[in-house]
């Protein structure tokens, strides 16, 4: 008897909120990168539940790309975070506000 | 059985990291954490019989991705911890309220359905083959569009973490002075100051001494 796909659909929505509290809670740039990273596995445990629970291969080539893309997102990040630090500026989210009018 | 307990191990180490990614307050500790989260999912991905995605989740993820988080944190040092200012409770209270909201949400849809197993699927479900074959058919554009946005990513990574000179205060009028292009200097000047360095270079006096040079 094996756990069916509801499960993992469960863990990954679990993850999914833990990562959304992060986002919204912490303030270090680094940790919510972290809290993207936690929100994004969840997304791909979803999509490879659903590939498998369809028996299509299509959910885990999705799943690739999406890692891709956070591959991407955090060079931009951590990229960003290092030329915020350079300037000697506060590495706090709610203070970055020298875009803001 | 052992599916079961597999299972299970995996879900509480997966949810305990990302607990420990979102609330310590030490950077060194969530990155260390995440990692743990992601080879718990590696582990998940293996259950669901993705064996090369799970392949790709450690090497790719566990290893590559999660190596720059740590340089970073050690890069940045103690300036990486958490701003230690006083967060209003009514923050905390509304993200925990819109992350149970969205849980709850999926797992109360989803736990309804009746879903099964899925359809019993050959060990090659999850082969490298199988991912190929989708990625260089029906997924092509896709590829290539991913191989140019990891190369966009790399360019910008190393233009925005390049050192520059002088850098300044962001709200000084000045601070981007840095990305204006510079001058080419005109191949006159930069005869003239070829001149003039070879001058000082090999005659090594004044300007009475000069004339009697040239």
């Amino acid at each position: 008897m094996h756990v069916g796909i509801q499960w993992f659909i469960s863990v990954s929505a679990i993850l999914f909120g833990i990562g959304m509290y992060g986002v919204f809670t912490r303030r270090s740039p680094l940790i919510l990168l972290l809290s993207v990273e936690i929100m994004l596995n969840a997304c791909n445990l979803a999509l490879v539940s659903f590939s498998r629970y369809l028996g299509e291969q299509s959910g885990q080539v999705f799943a690739l790309v999406v890692m891709a893309v956070a591959a991407s997102e955090v060079v931009v990040g951590l990229g960003l975070v290092v030329a915020v630090a350079r300037r000697k500026a506060d590495l706090d989210v709610d203070r970055m506000t020298g875009l803001r009018h | 059985m052992t599916y079961d307990i597999v299972f299970i191990v995996a879900s509480v180490v997966a949810i305990a990291a990302a607990l420990t990614v979102v609330l310590s307050g030490n950077p060194f500790i969530s990155s260390l954490s995440l990692i743990a989260n992601l080879i718990a999912l590696a582990t998940f991905y293996l259950l669901l019989q993705s064996d090369f995605l799970a392949a790709a989740q450690v090497i790719v993820y566990a290893g590559a991705v999660m190596i720059m988080f740590l340089f970073v944190t050690a890069y940045l040092g103690g300036r990486a911890d958490e701003p230690t200012r006083e967060r209003p409770v009514w923050q905390t209270l509304a993200a925990l309220a819109a992350a149970a909201a969205v849980t709850a949400e999926i797992v109360f849809g989803v736990g309804r359905q009746s879903f099964l197993h899925g359809p019993v699927v050959s060990d090659a479900f999850g082969a490298p083959q199988a991912i190929a074959a989708r990625f260089l058919g029906r997924y092509l554009l896709a590829f290539e569009g991913t191989s140019i946005l990891l190369l966009i990513a790399a360019v910008g990574g190393v233009v925005l973490a390049t050192r520059r000179p002088a850098p300044r205060g962001a709200d000084e009028p000045g601070a981007f002075e840095v990305l204006r292009p510079e001058p080419v200097p005109s191949l006159q000047s930069s005869v003239m100051n070829l001149e003039t360095r070879f001058d000082v270079v090999h005659t090594g006096a004044g300007p009475d001494d000069e004339k009697a040079d040239g």
